[in-house]
This record gives structure tokens, sequence and C-alpha cells, in this order.
């Protein structure tokens, strides 16, 4: 008996893998069936839902690029400190000593590929008319995993804290004060107002809801550290969840049923 | 003299080292397509103006073939002549220069852009075999390496945040090309009533090993890429922030610059807030609007014209090329620049744009525009502002509600009767707020138009 099959004869292996490797048509259904992450996938499927110029695979692309941020926003967070006088410095430190700093680059360029594949994903699944009955909730999902795949990108721009950051994201962010009625340059605010005093004042509008301050400060860096690291990417993952779920559900990725 | 010669150092021996590489790829792109050329495209007939008498038979590969050489011997030359790149001569002529920036402005950049998107509409037959979409890899290839030499373009194309967009110009195009190839075939297909594309070897097979070798194989491959891009190219990182600095131009994250692109024409409230909500709902609205029930699980153009060309309009040139042109040709006060243009911050740029309000009142009526006095009570001052901008606010007024029953009546009657009341209502709100962008911009190049109602008093701009 040889090492490999004396291991793959143990109790433990068995214990894991519950069935002999998926070599035989039996075994490549029951494998399908009895492991966790395989299960995301029916057992069979339709040869044009799987070919590669059919789907681009970029729906799958944008999934395995969140993982990757996953892993690699986790290895940055052990080290990264979001407060004034460590964020820079702590960058700047990744880039120049740290042992696997390239995760930082890692962590960027995969930023900016999902956001891209995500564009491309959409872009398939219009052309190939795929959000059609019964898939059109699973579009509307998916046009709300775009928004926080950008606020994703967006949150995460500010915290290397250098010039790039700070003003990006005060370009951006000067959008939510000209927001209508909530922005305190936006058209209706001045109607909110209780005996002569204004609710919506530069303390008080959607921007400094964003921002916790009246301009980008230490305070919307630990906002927009929270938002990245935890709060987006918990609504992301069960958005990620019912996505799958409804592809599932819904019959697989395209075709009418 | 033109300002970008003064400002242009000469070239760098990694730039013209580098390009060495890309030409060496370029070559051996082409030698497989040579390969190809040879196995599939047969022969033409060449004469050269009667040189060769009746003419004779070459195989299409070898006029490649020549091209090919080509490649591999300008390649060479650069990796060779990076030692003097000071006096290296294969770089962007300035006969190309000069008339591609004395071209460029906003406005050729939009009409330029949806003439392009037009024409891949009309020509979707012509552009989309192989052999053309080899010669315009090729050439969009060629005008980009030789567009590096020149030291303005590479400034803004080699910044750290921007690659990844030249990467999308070419991906976007690489997969619009590849559905239209599909859409064609399929709508060829149907017309001689044969089965689609996705209609053939649609059988069923096991997940394991079909999808999930696929999927390992594309984890593997991203993973590769990601840390290749990661060693090639440092994530950028700036001087340490500081508020009392505000870097000329400021922009947004590349994804969002075009939005930052429509405040040249919107407000904030507009640009910033409404326009982009309208975007997200209408995308989000877009299964219930659609009642095409064909075209559901392959590629086709023709049985589903409008909604192809509505998204494609809506994602090509009013999203994609807005990043480009957000991107790459807004500089300092952002202020619109060529491709091959130094950013001088002190270009000026005249501002004589005017309101509805003040034409309407100072050209067609000939005096002032209307104040209220300062001792008024608020609803007199309401009134004289009513008063000032009433022409804008019933332009407004018809284009957001007497022209969605107008287009119910004559160009979307069919789709009024089909779709019902409350659906097309949508469908034409939406495509209104889509168009207001062109037309906004295109009164502003022909009119110098700033805003349709102007209340700066209550933010209120249009």
């Amino acid at each position: 008996m040889s090492v490999g099959d004396y291991i793959r004869g143990s109790q433990i292996w068995k214990s894991i893998f519950r069935h002999p490797a998926p070599v035989d048509r039996r075994n490549r259904i029951v494998v399908m069936l009895t492991n966790f992450f395989l299960h995301l996938h029916p057992v069979s499927i339709k040869q044009q839902g799987i070919a590669l110029s059919y789907t681009w695979c970029m729906g799958g692309i944008t999934f395995f690029l969140f993982l990757v941020e996953t892993i690699t926003g986790v290895l940055l967070m052990f080290y990264y400190r979001p407060t004034l006088q460590f964020a820079f410095n702590d960058i700047l430190a990744l880039r120049d000593v740290t042992t696997l700093g390239i995760m930082r680059e890692v962590h960027r360029w995969g930023a900016h590929a999902m956001v891209i594949t995500v564009w491309l994903h959409m872009y398939r699944v219009f052309l190939t008319g795929s959000y059609k009955p019964p898939r059109e909730f699973n579009w509307v999902i998916g046009v709300l995993l775009l928004v926080l795949t950008l606020l994703l990108s967006f949150t995460g721009y500010l915290l290397p804290w250098d010039q790039l950051a700070i003003w990006a994201i005060t370009v951006g962010s000067n959008m939510a004060r000209a927001t209508p009625f909530l922005g305190y340059e936006g058209p209706g605010a001045q109607l909110l107002n209780i005996g002569g005093y204004d609710l919506i004042t530069s303390g008080s509008d959607a921007r400094f809801l964003l921002l916790g301050g009246r301009f980008v400060s230490e305070a919307t860096l630990n906002r927009f550290y929270i938002l990245h690291c935890v709060a987006i990417p918990l609504v992301v993952s069960l958005l990620i969840a019912i996505h799958f779920w409804r592809v599932r559900k819904d019959g697989g990725i395209s075709q009418p049923l | 003299m033109e300002s970008h010669l003064q400002h242009n150092p000469d070239l760098t021996s990694s730039v013209v080292f580098g390009l060495g590489w890309v030409y060496l790829l370029l070559f051996v792109m082409n030698a497989a397509w040579v390969r190809r050329s040879f196995a599939l495209d047969g022969n033409v007939r060449l004469s050269l103006g009667g040189l060769l008498g009746k003419g004779q038979e070459i195989p299409v590969a070898s006029l490649w073939a020549i091209y090919c050489a080509m490649l591999l011997m300008v390649g060479v030359s650069h990796l060779t002549g990076s030692d003097n790149a000071q006096s290296f001569l294969l770089r962007m002529p300035e006969f190309l220069k000069a008339p591609i920036n004395a071209a460029s402005n906003p406005v050729a950049f939009f009409v330029g852009s949806t003439t392009i998107f037009i024409a891949m509409i009309v020509f979707r037959s012509v552009w989309t075999t192989p052999t053309a979409g080899w010669v315009l890899l090729n050439f969009s290839l060629l005008f980009m390496t030789l567009s590096i030499t020149d030291y303005d373009f590479r400034q803004i194309v080699g910044k750290p945040d921007n690659v990844p967009i030249v990467g999308m110009l070419y991906i976007v195009g690489f997969f619009t090309w590849l559905a239209f190839k599909k859409s064609t075939e399929n709508d060829r297909r149907r017309a001689a009533g044969k089965p689609l594309i996705e209609q053939e070897n649609n059988e069923k097979v096991l997940t394991w090993p079909d999808l999930v070798y696929t999927e390992l194989i594309c984890m593997v491959v991203i993973t590769a890429l990601l840390i290749a891009w990661g060693i090639v190219l440092q994530a950028p990182l700036e001087e340490p922030a500081s508020a009392a600095k505000t870097p000329n131009p400021s922009k947004a994250p590349w994804y969002f610059l075009g939005l930052q692109e429509m405040l040249v024409y919107f407000d904030p409230w507009m640009a910033g807030v409404v326009l982009p909500s309208v975007i997200l709902v209408g995308l989000m609205a877009i299964p219930y609007i659609d009642f095409n029930k064909l075209g559901n699980g392959y590629y086709t153009f023709n049985e589903r014209k409008f909604a192809i060309i509505t998204f494609m309009f809506g994602f090509l040139p009013l999203w994609v090329a807005m990043i480009v042109l957000g991107t790459f040709l807004r500089g300092p006060n952002w202020n619109f620049f060529s491709p091959y243009e130094y950013w001088d911050v002190h270009k000026l740029e005249l501002l004589n744009n005017i309101n509805v309000s003040e034409w309407f009142w100072l050209s067609v009526m000939g005096q002032q525009l209307p104040v209220a006095p300062s001792d008024a009570a608020l609803p007199v001052k309401i009134g004289y502002i009513l008063l000032r901008e009433w022409l804008g606010l019933v332009l407004v007024a018809a284009y957001l509600f007497a022209l969605p029953p107008l287009m119910a009546a004559t160009v979307f009657r069919k789709f009024f009767m089909k779709m019902g009341f409350l659906r097309y209502m949508v469908l034409a709100n939406l495509m209104l707020f889509m168009m207001s962008l062109p037309i906004k911009m295109v009164l502003r190049w022909a009119a110098n138009l700033k805003y349709i109602v102007a209340i700066p008093e209550w933010f209120f701009n249009i």
C-alpha cells in the first residue's frame, strides 16, 4: 500500500472528504453535493453556461477578487493604524521596509481590477439579456453590489492619508453638501428651518454625516476605516450570498428556464 | 513655438528600453498571427502599379510577415539604442502631434466618440472579423507606444492609478468587439434559420471537472497577474496629507471622473447627487421596463436594437469616454489639455457663458434683470425670482412634463401601447435624464449656455 493510499484510507481523511477522489462519474457528482465550497455549484450545468467566450468569467473573477481583497486586507489591518499619527507612516513602511509589503500593491491593484470586472460582468449580463425574467431581482442585487464595490474602493482610497487620498475624498464628498434638502448648499435646505433656526448647516448636513466633521479629518479616517473594513464588507458578503443563491434558484446564469 | 516643446525633456533610457520589450511582445504576437494567416487567409494578387505585369499571387501572410519583421527591427533598435536615449529617433513625429493637439477639444472628443460609437453599430459586420480586430488592436497599440515617447503624454498615462484605465480601455474594447462579433453571427444565423451559437453544443456536462477546473485556472492566472502587476508597478503614495496644500487639479478617484466631468455642465446637486441616483435607479429599473422577451440568453443585436443602443450609449460614450476625458485630458483648473500638451497651471480659458435669463432679459428685452427691492417681503422676492427665470422654468417643465406624452404619441408610440402608463413614464424620464448631459453639452458649445434656470439664491441651478 502506497503512502497516498494510506492517507486516503485513514479515518481523518475520510472524515474530512467523506468520498473517494472524483475520478469516476458517481464520485464527481457526489463531491459537488458533499463539499461545502463546491455545493455553491449545481451538479451538472449547460455547456453554454460555462463557455468562456459567452460568460467572460467576469462574475467569478469579481468574486475571486473580493476574496483576494479580503485576505490581503486582513493582512494589512494587522499592520496599519488608522490615526493621523501613524496612517501615512505605516503605508510608507509597507512600501519601504515591511516584508510582504507588496500586499498593499496587490490590494490596490485588485481593487481597481474589481471595479473594472464588475462593470464588465454587468456589460455581459446586459448584452446576453440575462436580467430578463425570471432573473430581474438578481440584477437589482447586482446593481447594489456595484454601488457597494464603488463605495468600498472610495472608502479605501482615503486610508493611505497622503495628498492623493484626502483630496480625492474631499472632491468626492463635496458633492454631499449639495444634496437637495440634506446638504447645506443644496436646493431646498433653507426650507428646513424651525423658528428661524436652520436645521441643515455645515455642522449637520449629509456631508458632515459622511465625514464626521466639517472637513476630511481624523474622524473621517476612522469612519472610512470602519466602513471599509467592517460595515461594507459585511453587507457585501450578505448580498453576494443572496446573489449566488438566486443564480441557482433562478435556474443558472442565463437563458429561459 | 508650441508650449509642449519647451517642457519636453528628452526620452530616458528606461522608457526606450521598456518600449523595446513592448515591440518585441508585439513581434511575438504578430508572428503567431502570420502563422494563422498563412493557414487561413489564402492569396492576394499584387501588381505593384504594373511593376509585376498582370500581377502575382502572394500569400496574405507575407504582408503580415513584412510588418512582423519591421516590428522585430524596431524592437531590437530600441533595446540597443537605449544607451543614447537623448538622440533616439523613433518617437511620435511632430507632424502627427501637432494636428492631434490642434484638433483636440471637448467638442471634438465627445462628437468623435459618439461618431465612433455610431460607426461601430452601423459597420458591425465589418469590424468584427478577426483580421479587422487584429488591425485595430495593432493600430491602437502602435499609437500608444509611439505616444509614450512624448513627455507630457507619459506624465499623465504613466501615473500609477491611471494605468488601470489604459488597461480597461483595451479590455472594454475587446469585449465590445467580442459581443458584436457574436451578435452579428447570431443575427446571420437567425436570418438563415440556423441554430444560434448558444444552442449548439448545449448539452449538460458535469460541473466537476468542466467548471471547477476553469475556475481553478482563472484563480491561478488572476493571482499571478496581480502579483506581477504589484511587482512591476508600485502603488502610488504621494506627500503626507496636508489640508493647506490643495493640489491643482484635485481629482476624485478615477471611476468617478465621469461624474466630475459632468460638473462642467451641471451644478454639484445635479452632477453629484441627482444624476448618479438616477443612473442607479435607472439601472435597477432595466429588467422591469424592458418588455422585450427576445434575446434572453444569447448575444443578438437585431432583436434588441433599442435596449442595446441605449445601454451602450450610456456605458461607452457617456461613462467610459467621460472617464478618459476626465482623467487624461483635464488638467489644472479642470481646463482641457490635448494629449501631448504640457499641463500649464497658467493656461487661461475664457468663461463667457450666459444664463437663459440673461439672454432673455438683456438681449431680447433689452433691459436689466428684474431685481426685487431690497426691503421687499419674501413672497415679492420669490415673485421676482420666478419672473426673472420664467423662460428657463418653462423650458425645463416642458422638457420633463410635455415631452413624455409627446414622445408617447410619436416616436415611442409602440412602446407606450405595449408598456402601459407607469412603465412608459419611467422609461421616458430615464431617457430624458440620460440625454440631459449631451443636450447641455451641445448647448454649452453652440450657445455658451451656462444655466437654463439660474437661482443661486436657492442653490437651484439647472
